[in-house]
């Protein structure tokens, strides 16, 4: 489903010349659950803005869904990020002075969803991830864990074929990072794709596949051994059609 | 995303920052109104003038004496008129497009009745000025054919004269003696007031017959203006050369020779006038559309100073799938929100100003749909023209860095 080839990414500061990401080859199937580590600076954020289409490789070529990324205009790309991406970030980035319920219908609100459909489809994805009762909360109101929680009920409310996150539980207390980690697993298990970057091994165990990344370049790739099951509530979602073409 | 939800989203924009959006509103409030306010008080003034000017008789041609440069001498003012009572005549019997003509001879006099005194204008004309100067009687009667044979010493006054002799305007004067120049005069009517033009009070002054005042009070037979009455608005023209042509061949002028008199017609002073007040409301406008200008400088600013602070929200909404063309949207329905809005209060504002104007100021400002129509439009217009800049630059901006904009 994902297809990194030879992806190099330079930052151009003044006559400085950073090659971020030196050649990077990636594959990530439907279904798969994977961890991105390494140290910082090696970089893994660079890589994740990339694959989700937030950002643009400098050279190299970067299929989605059988879309050639590498090649689409900016317009393609933000299509891209609303239907088929949801990215879920370390500081949460949620709309201030905004409620909940808001923030989650923004993605269907660029998608073009009727009024009635989008706060519906919204509610359902804030219970689903056990905000049923903080709908009308603004991010200065909630916790950490329920921000983050949050934005993943926005990342999901367009059915994206992936989650991507970038350190989603940098920020987070143990016990709401693993309710977080449990809510990307039990989406996993729906047929949802994950991506996540951690620094944090313990995180990391809760995925399939561990890549380590060192000097903009893939140091490993392995499979977890024995695997973590995060305990947590149980996810009350339906994922519509996309999830049985997902398969597995 | 559809129109709708955009001005929601701009609504909300701009309500999470009430007081910024009151002040910026401001400048537009300030010169959609001024605008509206000196576009009124031209209008007011065009029609006060036009007004007054057709208060002066309908299809009116006025003629006088002077440029006579026979001689190389201009006849200077109070020389002796060169228009004779057969030259009126001629006019009135000769022009087939003149309705009436009403000659007049005038004259500066002290009035007195009882102990009261007053200096006023008297005027020496015949009946048909009634007619020709627009100027009915309201109590009373006008001056008739039989006065003037007579050389009656009647008068029919002004309001203004009634207030000075009598102490009120109200008063009943019809009847009474005056005295003129020590002349005695029995007052037979009481003009209808006109109400005053600028310096010139249409309602101090005192009509008699032109024979009466020619013998009795200015010693001559001069003629000093000649108010003709065309048939028809139409037929100004006509009367205007077929007055000239009689003038001009019974002075004997050669085909080469000036005009030793002046012939002004209604429409001349009416197309003047109407000249000078619409520059004055160019010149007016003019000022408040600089106003309406530094309000759109004003939106330009705050939305410039919004982008830079929304510049996470812009990251935000741009991650989440938002299109250049959406985020542009948003900002240019912010800045053209902010400016109807401020249009709309500033319309309310002007109608405000304006009658406040009215019945304050005694001015008489007249507010035009058109103006109102005008100034929403433009101060919209300048909500798109101010606004464009500010959006593109939030459109434009990389998700990347907008994120990481702290
Ligand atoms: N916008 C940028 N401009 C210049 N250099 C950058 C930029 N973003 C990241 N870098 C550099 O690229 C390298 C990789 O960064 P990053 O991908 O954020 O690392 P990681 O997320 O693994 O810590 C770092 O050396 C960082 O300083
Ligand atoms: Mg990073």
């Amino acid at each position: 489903m994902i297809k990194l080839t030879n992806i190099v990414k330079i930052y151009k500061t003044g006559d400085i010349e950073l090659r971020a990401l030196d050649g990077v080859d990636l594959s990530v199937d439907k279904g798969e659950f994977v961890a991105i580590m390494g140290p910082s600076g090696s970089g893994k954020s660079t890589a994740m803005n990339i694959l989700g289409c937030l950002d643009k490789a400098s050279a190299g070529e970067y299929f989605l869904d059988d879309l050639k990324i590498s090649e689409a205009s900016d317009n393609q790309l933000a299509e891209i990020r609303n239907r088929k991406i949801g990215f879920v970030f370390q500081s949460f980035n949620l709309l201030p002075r905004t409620s909940a319920l808001e923030n989650v219908e923004l993605p269907m609100l660029y998608s073009g969803v009727g009024a009635r459909e989008r706060k519906e489809k919204a509610l359902k994805a804030l219970s689903a991830v056990g905000l049923a009762d903080r709908v009308h909360h603004k991010p200065n109101e909630l916790s950490g864990g329920q921000q983050q929680r949050v934005a993943i009920a926005r990342s999901l409310v367009n059915n994206p074929l992936i989650i991507m996150a970038d350190e989603p539980t940098g920020n987070l207390d143990s016990k709401s990072s693993t309710e977080i980690m449990s809510i990307f697993q039990q989406l996993n298990e729906m047929g949802i794709s994950v991506i996540l970057v951690t620094h944090e091994p313990d995180i990391a165990k809760f995925s399939k596949r561990i890549v380590h990344f060192k000097d903009g370049l893939i140091d490993s790739d392995e499979i977890v051994r024995n695997r973590s099951i995060a305990q947590g509530a149980r996810l009350n979602l339906e994922l519509t059609n996309r999830v049985e073409a997902a398969g597995r | 995303m559809n129109f709708f939800e955009n001005i929601r989203v701009a609504f909300r924009g701009l309500k999470s920052n009430k007081l910024r959006s009151a002040l910026t509103m401001l400048g537009i409030i300030i010169g959609v109104g001024a605008v509206i306010v000196m576009v009124a008080i031209g209008q007011g003034a065009k029609a006060s003038v036009t007004n007054q000017i057709q208060g002066l008789g309908s299809n009116l041609i006025m003629v006088s004496p002077g440029r006579s440069n026979t001689g190389g001498v201009r006849g200077g003012a109070g020389s002796m008129s060169n228009i004779s009572m057969d030259d009126v005549s001629a006019i009135q019997t000769n022009a087939d497009a003149v309705q009436a003509v009403a000659p007049v001879a005038n004259t500066q006099a002290q009035v007195v009745l009882g102990s009261q005194n007053t200096a006023t204008q008297i005027i020496g004309t015949t009946p048909s000025y009634a007619q020709v100067r627009n100027q009915p009687v309201a109590m009373g009667r006008f001056i008739s054919d039989k006065d003037l044979k007579d050389n009656a010493k009647v008068a029919v006054v002004g309001t203004t004269v009634v207030q000075d002799l009598m102490g009120s305007a109200n008063a009943n004067i019809v009847g009474q003696i005056i005295k003129i120049n020590r002349v005695p005069f029995q007052v037979i009517g009481v003009l209808q007031s006109k109400g005053s033009s600028g310096a010139n009070n249409n309602d101090d002054q005192i009509i008699v017959p032109l024979t009466t005042a020619q013998t009795r009070l200015i010693g001559n037979k001069s003629v000093r203006t000649v108010y003709v009455e065309a048939k028809s608005s139409d037929q100004m023209n006509t009367a205007y050369v077929e007055i000239e042509q009689i003038l001009r061949h019974r002075h004997k002028l050669t085909s080469s020779a000036a005009d030793d008199f002046s012939i002004t017609s209604q429409t001349d002073i009416l197309s003047t006038a109407e000249g000078v007040t619409q520059s004055l409301t160019l010149l007016l406008s003019g000022i408040a559309a600089i106003s309406l200008l530094v309000g759109g400088i004003g939106i330009m600013n705050i939305m410039l100073v919004s982008v830079t602070e929304r510049t996470r929200e812009i990251g935000i909404r741009k991650a989440i799938g938002a299109k250049r063309r959406t985020i542009m949207f948003q900002f240019l329905i912010e800045a053209v929100v902010l400016s109807a809005l401020g249009g709309l209060l500033g319309i309310l504002f002007g109608f405000g100003g304006s009658s406040l104007l009215n019945r304050f100021a005694g001015m008489t400002s007249q507010m035009s749909a058109s103006s109102v129509v005008m100034a929403f439009i433009f101060s919209a217009a300048i909500g798109i023209i101010f606004g464009v800049f500010p959006a593109q630059k939030a459109s434009k901006l990389d998700p990347i860095e907008a994120l990481r904009y702290e």
